[in-house]
């Protein structure tokens, strides 16, 4: 608390040109969740809402959070299941999250499992939309398996990312039948996402135990 | 190319070790005078610098005491003077409160005593004396009355009526002695008050006496600074450290009742001007909070100056008493507004916390309402609690004006004192380096004869067999060194 009291009035000499040259910033954050809802996956979204819980648990005033699925074809803003910017008065956002937590309960409940799983054009959404949201520290949550599985038509091959800035956090990554015939496969499905999260310039992180989910945020 | 290779001149490293020092000490034996002089030249010039640098501050740290000194003997000065202002102010009230009344007092002694003259001269009188006929009547009884039944009756008549003049007569002083009694009783009411009445006075003199000799006491401190006697620096220096540390600890603690001020607004500050902006490092609604209690110090600051508490800015003790009065009134009125406001903050506050409690009971998957009811039992406590703290704290932090004031002035003569004894050390300090460098000097001079000295007892041995002229200025330069080592021994 002292270290804290020092750095407040250290600050307030700061704060008559600071104001007036007008260097202030909002330290909000941004999340974006992709949902995997293929139909291998699905069963795990009642898992996501405690995910979500948490999340908005953490966040505060002026930061947004959006939750989209994957589907099909997921570069669309249609696959927004719910988003939010958290008001700057905390009454205000507390009652945000509430609604929001409804949208995404309603969601669930009313799922119907996708027959293709497109996360490059979810993560391409998640860019699109944090970018517009300038947050001063952005994240987006992949709670799939990461196997990705494009319909006839649909061309994502060598996208590259721009995740500059971006935290990738890949939540809940199970294991796939194959997976336990050939573990090469899973390790080939995280290294692959590793790559080309990094070679977009963003930060990897792969969280399989749900009890480490202040890892996702970290202070 | 290898050390080895350097430093073997034969195969034997041995034999190469003392043909090194052959070589080496030869060496230094040729050099030995021009090396000599410069190692005493360069501990000369360090010695040297070292002493006037001790000088220069030394010189400073006097000239830095005196006006250390001017300052304390100033500010002893001003806080005397405010003192005696202040007791003569006492005396003044007390005259005219206690003084003021002496009129009326002599009036109510005079009036007292008069009662008392005329009670006395009252209960002074004497009764009537009896009858002159008496004797008469006592020489009518001595007749015989014997065979005259005449002359009896008549005597009869004469004692009967005697017996009741005398009853009168004595029912009669009677009456004057209660009377008597009576003015002797209304006497003694009137003496006791007029002994409270003095003593009253004898009190009121009394303690305008004792405030009299506080002032004569004050005046001999004043006249002691005046005269900038040591005895009075001494004093002076030791209660400036005194009411720094204590006001130091004053002021810490009211640092702590701040951050406990802070904490109780800054979050419902939020729901006024926002949580989310950033300003140097600090979130707005913090930022919102800190100006408030930083206001709320400057209004209490303020507000000691109008009434003359403290005397930071003259500029306002210096102001026409109804502008000062007025601005105190302003200054208190605008307190109390901080007040109310950081009372409904802190009621805020609350509500967000019960808010956010519900919010996040409902985000974990259970009731909101039923865990907001369940803690609504005893909320109200909390509630009031931090609504006083929020309507108080500013009240208590606008009295740390005076504390405040006696840590800037005191503070002053404890920095002052603190330079003036580091630079006595570093002085101390520069004259103890500048003694060991010379001591080093000399150590490094017999050191290097240490080295030389097969070739010096060589030199010394064909000394003694040569007359003393016979060296040449080399011998001269030798022996002057050598003058110069016994000197500094010395």
């Amino acid at each position: 608390m002292r270290k804290r009291l020092a750095t407040t009035l250290a600050a307030l000499g700061f704060l008559a040109t600071a104001s007036a040259c007008g260097d202030s910033t909002t330290g909000a954050q941004g999340i974006y969740m992709l949902l995997d809802t293929s139909g291998t996956y699905s069963v795990e979204l009642q898992k996501a809402q405690q995910v979500i819980s948490a999340i908005l648990t953490k966040l505060g005033p002026g930061d947004s959070f959006a939750v989209a699925r994957i589907d099909t074809g997921s570069f669309s803003e249609k696959d927004i299941v719910a988003r939010v910017t958290l008001d700057d008065r905390p009454s205000v956002a507390n009652r945000q999250k509430r609604a929001f937590l409804l949208q995404v309960r309603r969601f669930v409940r009313e799922l119907k499992p996708a027959a293709y799983t497109d996360i490059t054009g979810g993560v391409l959404q998640a860019t699109e939309y944090l970018d517009e949201k300038r947050a001063s520290r952005k994240v987006i949550v992949i709670y799939s398996d990461l196997k990705e599985d494009l319909a006839k038509g649909y061309l994502r091959k060598n996208l590259r990312f721009k995740l500059d800035g971006y935290r990738v956090v890949a939540l809940n990554v199970t294991k796939l039948r194959t997976d336990n015939f050939d573990p090469r496969l899973y390790m080939g499905r995280l290294k692959l996402w590793q790559g080309r999260v990094r070679q977009g310039g963003g930060e990897w992180k792969v969280i399989n135990n749900l009890e480490n989910l202040a890892e996702l945020m970290p202070e | 190319m290898s050390f080895d290779k350097v430093f073997l001149l034969v195969p034997n490293p041995v034999v190469s070790g003392m043909i090194w020092f052959v070589i080496l000490s030869v060496f230094l034996y040729m050099a030995r005078l021009p090396a000599q002089r410069m190692i005493l030249a360069l501990a000369g010039a360090l010695y040297r610098g070292f002493r006037i640098a001790s000088k220069s501050i030394l010189r400073a740290e006097r000239s830095f005491s005196l006006r250390n000194r001017e300052v304390l003997f100033a500010h002893g000065r001003d806080q005397k003077e405010r003192e005696i202002a202040r007791e003569f102010e006492r005396i003044d009230a007390a005259v005219q409160r206690e003084l003021g009344e002496v009129p009326a007092l002599s009036r109510r002694v005079n009036e007292e005593i008069t009662r008392a003259q005329e009670d006395h001269a009252k209960s002074g009188e004497v009764p009537p004396s009896p009858p002159g006929w008496i004797d008469a009547v006592k020489a009518v009884a001595k007749i015989d009355s014997r065979g005259e039944p005449v002359v009896g009756k008549i005597l009869e008549v004469i004692h009967g009526s005697l017996v009741k003049a005398q009853a009168a007569a004595t029912e009669e002083y009677r009456k004057a002695t209660q009377a008597r009694h009576k003015h002797l009783s209304a006497m003694m009411p009137r003496i006791r008050k007029l002994d409270q009445t003095l003593g009253q006075v004898d009190a009121n003199v009394n303690t305008l006496l004792d405030k009299s000799k506080l002032i004569d006491r004050h005046m001999g401190h004043y006249e002691s600074i005046l005269r900038q006697s040591d005895a009075a620096m001494r004093a002076l220096a030791t209660s400036a450290f005194t009411y720094f540390a204590i006001a130091a600890l004053v002021l810490t603690i009211a640092i702590f009742g701040a951050g406990i001020n802070f904490r109780l607004i800054a979050r419902p500050m939020a729901e006024m001007v926002g949580g989310n902006v950033i300003v140097g490092g600090l979130r707005v609604s913090e930022v919102g909070a800190l100006v408030i209690i930083l206001l709320e110090v400057f209004m209490g600051v303020f507000l000691m100056e109008a009434l003359r508490i403290t005397n930071l800015f003259p500029v306002i003790g210096s102001l026409k008493d109804s502008t000062r009065v007025k601005l105190a009134w302003a200054c208190l009125f605008l307190l109390t507004m901080f007040a109310c406001i950081e009372a409904g903050l802190a009621l805020m506050r609350e509500i967000l916390v019960r808010d956010e409690a519900a919010t996040n009971a409902f985000l974990r998957g259970g009731s909101a309402a039923a865990i907001a009811a369940s803690r609504e039992s005893f909320r109200w406590m909390t509630t009031a609690a931090q609504m006083g703290l929020g309507f108080f704290l500013p009240f208590v932090l606008a009295v740390v004006a005076i504390p405040l004031e006696t840590f800037m002035h005191t503070g002053r003569v404890v920095f002052g004192t603190g330079v003036a004894a580091g630079m006595r050390a570093t002085a101390a300090l520069l004259r103890i380096l500048g003694s060991i460098t010379r001591a080093l000097g000399t150590m490094l001079v017999h050191l290097y004869d240490m080295a030389a000295a097969p070739w010096l007892t060589v030199e010394w041995l064909v000394r003694r067999r040569l007359p003393a002229a016979a060296g040449g200025p080399a011998w001269k330069l030798r022996k002057d060194l050598d003058a110069h080592f016994e000197k500094e021994a010395a």
